[in-house]
């Protein structure tokens, strides 16, 4: 993966820049020592490494406002950090970098159940903030499978979802204020706790920027009164088409599961040896799980499981008890530490229209057999957020580009029958040059521009995203 | 004025934004807020171009009758979640509504208070920027990350980023079933306390409205057997906080704020904080209320010539002016004054889609 030329001027002035910093933070929070720095020369997406100049770790706004203040004087870029989860690349830093981390900003700052909503400091985690408003009955929505270490910072940069976004929606419909430092250190506050903030939606846009716009310390979020219950039921199928079927009529029935989640066969077997969920043998298995008191929970089942038996399943599996449910869930919630089990791999997460699922399944089987990896599926069906995931070894050589290339045609084919690149991840460096696929330059462009507008030296985060080629004059503008 | 222009396509639309301007935009002209220029229409940019019942995805070019789509939505009992809010009768003005007046003006309606605003259903969008630029953004899947969401940035930019041309919307199925209920004569606080109170149970209430002297009214919505017990659960929670019935009518019927406008005086709208909403009416001195969105939505009419805004001072929130004379919209200003630091985003932005000020120049600041 190409990363721009780090600037020989910056990487010169790092004593410089490492005093000043020290100025007007304590000293712990200023991290220069190589060894040290090491630590966050990588986020999830752990095959690209590059340790940065330094690494800030700010506990208030206005630390944040001087940091990039000075960053911004002295022409050094700027690679915010939630907690590092991003598959993305979107926190990797370049060697000419500052590293900002939210980690130290984890206040919540105000609760209110009556307006429905919860003020923090965007480094608590997304479970932390779930977990702040549990006793008083609510919860925040929006469930990354990494919601037990991803920052809401890193939410908000990248838009994130879950897998209970199809009834609630992902971060951008719960987000409703935002405090910001833009690049050069002047701090703006969007929104609020209304509902609506009002005048250009700026919301809208920073919402899943990728920290490119500027770094969000606080948010408002909007908070949801706890269902009183969840169950889930497993279906299994003999073919993805059926299965694919099964998912459209149950959306399109208006029964507003919670989840519909889908697993593929190679995915099904790596669950089966991993942790033995006991799953059905089959080609495609659903799960969907809906909310409610228990005889809404029970009717809605019953529905569900009326429109799956027209498609002929060969299994039908209702839980009947919290542990069964948890039971149905294990095999699903195991699926990546599954697949890790076969090998290294690659995880994508192209979104398609759901009617598409069948075709689009078809042809990553016949793409995974000519590059000779094998890709598991487990996504989010009622959205059409697939996840295919591509075992490689990371030890034999030419496999991880023989992965990524299989992976760059995967996303191509998701954009191909009408979806997108990426529906939760966010493009990082990882799909930045795959961008053309789907937008032509004036798309490009155009987001460009509402870059130019909040950080007109593109000094934060600048080399995600979109092209290198199609930045390059901005870039080397600043 | 100038002679109206009727695009009959996204090419000619770009065309026209090139050699001229400025253009004051419109779709069917029904929202009555309208900027200088010459007028831009955009009917003849219109159609459903796509419908797939099944994946709840609908694209349509903008100037597409609201009421085409309506149809064609209930040909397959699905519906657009966001309730979007006909203005016609509260500003008093003829003309079609149009698909891109309601996404530009990100016009949501009671049900915004459980599903979301507008633009939260705005999947992508195409527009032609101030310099004729076409751009897309977006796409037709319900989860998108890829690139800013500039779909939702023009959305509600009443056409001053861009003149929408298509959009694709998430839509929804239509309820099974609807129930009503109603408390009459509660005070604007205990009504506002009555909201919360259903707004903070989980029992997915779709619809939350308050006539000031008038009628409470929640609604709930859902599949049959559920809406019986939420029912059921809602009567209880709310027990004693009024005298409580199941009501036979339209939501409609109840919740339209267009009544407001039956006599003289300056209609406003605002987004508030709910428990916010009682004492902000007080202070308004507003002659008659209807507060939506369990108390985070008020429309109000007020005196002739109010300046509100300076009346209620800092709050969180924003007010906007829906019917006024022009002197007074004149004086008084449409849409809330931003704050320093993101006005100064907003015109950035509007330097950057539309540099020469051709699209609606002036409206939003």
């Amino acid at each position: 993966m190409e990363m721009p030329r780090p600037n020989a001027q910056v990487l010169a002035r790092k004593q410089e820049l490492v005093a000043r910093l020290r100025e007007v933070l304590p000293h712990d929070a200023v991290i220069d020592a190589p060894e040290e720095v090491k630590a966050y020369e990588c986020d999830a997406l752990t095959v690209y490494r590059c340790a940065p100049l330094a690494a800030v770790l700010p506990s208030t706004t206005e630390e944040v406002s001087r940091i990039l203040a000075i960053c911004h004087e002295m022409g050094v870029p700027v690679v915010p950090r939630g907690s590092g989860t991003s598959l993305a690349g979107g926190a990797l830093p370049t060697a000419d970098s500052v590293i900002l981390g939210v980690a130290r900003l984890r206040d919540v700052l105000e609760i209110n159940t009556d307006d429905r909503f919860i003020r923090v400091q965007t480094g608590m985690t997304n479970l932390s903030v779930s977990g702040a408003v549990e006793h008083l009955g609510f919860f925040y929505a929006p469930d990354p499978s990494s919601q037990l270490a991803c920052a809401i910072a890193g939410n908000i940069a990248m838009n994130s979802g879950g897998a209970h976004c199809l009834k609630y929606g992902v971060t951008t419909n719960n987000l409703l204020g935002v405090k910001m430092v833009l690049a050069d250190g002047e701090v703006v506050e969007i929104g609020g706790a209304h509902m609506d903030a009002g005048g250009l939606d700026l919301l809208g846009v920073i919402c899943g920027s990728e920290g490119q716009l500027g770094v969000v310390t606080e948010a408002t979020l909007r908070i949801l009164p706890k269902p009183e219950g969840a169950r889930p039921v497993l279906f299994g199928f003999d073919s993805n088409d059926v299965a694919g079927a099964c998912v459209a009529d149950i959306i399109r029935a208006g029964l507003n599961p919670v989840a519909i989640e889908f697993m593929d066969r190679p995915i099904l077997q790596a669950a089966e040896n991993f942790v033995q969920a006991g799953y059905p043998d089959c080609e495609a298995l659903l799960i969907v799980e809906v909310e409610g008191s228990e005889q809404e929970q029970a009717d809605q089942l019953a529905r569900i499981i009326e429109i799956a038996r027209r498609h002929n399943p060969v299994a039908i599996r209702e839980s009947a008890s919290a542990e069964e449910s948890a039971r149905i869930w294990l095999g699903r919630k195991s699926a990546f530490g599954a697949m890790g089990q076969m090998g290294d791999y690659i995880c994508l997460d192209g979104t398609i229209p759901v009617g598409k699922l069948p075709e689009v399944l078809n042809r990553i089987g016949e793409l995974g057999k000519e590059y000779g990896h094998m890709v598991g599926n487990v996504f989010h069906a009622g959205d059409g957020n697939m996840h295919p995931l591509i075992v490689f070894d990371a030890n034999v050589p030419e496999q991880l580009a023989s992965a990524e290339a299989l992976g760059a045609e995967i996303l191509k084919l998701c954009v191909d029958v009408g979806g997108c690149l990426t529906g939760e991840h966010g493009v990082g460096i990882e799909k930045r040059d795959l961008m053309y696929h789907q937008f032509s330059t004036a798309d490009l462009e155009a987001q460009m521009r509402v870059k130019d507008a909040f950080d007109p030296m593109w000094m934060l985060n600048p080399a995600k995203v979109f092209p290198l080629t199609a930045s390059a004059e901005r870039r080397r503008e600043a | 004025m100038s002679e109206a222009l009727h695009p009959q396509s996204e090419s000619e639309l770009a065309d026209m934004i090139r050699a001229g301007g400025p253009f004051s935009i419109r779709g069917g002209g029904t929202r009555g807020v309208l900027s200088q220029g010459t007028p831009l229409e955009t009917g003849g940019l219109s159609g459903i171009t796509m419908y797939e019942p099944g994946t709840l995805t609908m694209v349509v070019r903008a100037g597409t009758p609201m009421a085409d789509i309506e149809a064609a939505l209930a040909d397959e009992n699905q519906i657009l979640p966001f309730e979007p809010l006909d203005m016609r009768p509260m500003v008093g003005s003829a003309g079609v509504p149009t698909i891109g007046g309601v996404v530009a003006t990100n016009a949501s309606g009671s049900r915004r208070v459980k599903a979301g605003a507008c633009r939260d259903f705005v999947l992508g969008a195409r527009f032609v920027d101030g310099t004729g630029m076409v751009v897309k953004n977006g796409g037709r899947v319900m989860k998108n990350v890829t690139g800013y969401d500039l779909a939702k940035l023009v959305s509600g930019s009443h056409g001053t980023l861009g003149v929408i041309t298509e959009v694709s919307l998430k839509v929804a199925p239509k309820s099974e079933a609807v129930v009503l209920l109603a408390a009459d004569g509660l005070s604007d606080s205990d009504a506002v306390a009555a909201m919360s109170a259903a707004l903070t149970a989980p029992l997915d209430v779709s619809g939350a409205m308050h006539r000031g002297g008038g009628q409470t009214v929640i609604r709930l919505e859902g599949i049959r057997t559920s809406v019986v017990e939420r029912l059921a659960a809602l009567r209880q929670r709310l027990g004693s906080m009024g005298s409580w019935t199941v009501l036979d009518v339209e939501w409609a019927a109840c919740a339209d704020p267009s009544t407001l406008a039956r006599q003289e005086g300056d209609i406003w709208c605002l987004s508030v904080r709910p428990s916010a909403a009682p004492d902000l009416v007080e202070r308004a001195g507003a002659q008659e209320v209807l507060y939506d969105w369990g108390g985070g939505r008020i429309w109000m009419r007020v005196p002739e010539g109010t300046k509100l805004r300076e009346q209620l001072g800092d709050f969180d929130g924003h007010a906007t002016l829906i019917c006024a004379s022009p002197q007074i919209r004149a004086t008084v200003g449409t849409f809330h004054p931003e704050r320093a630091g993101v006005a100064k985003l907003s015109s950035a932005l509007r330097r950057k889609f539309d540099p020469s000020q051709k699209l609606n120049p002036g409206l939003m600041g």
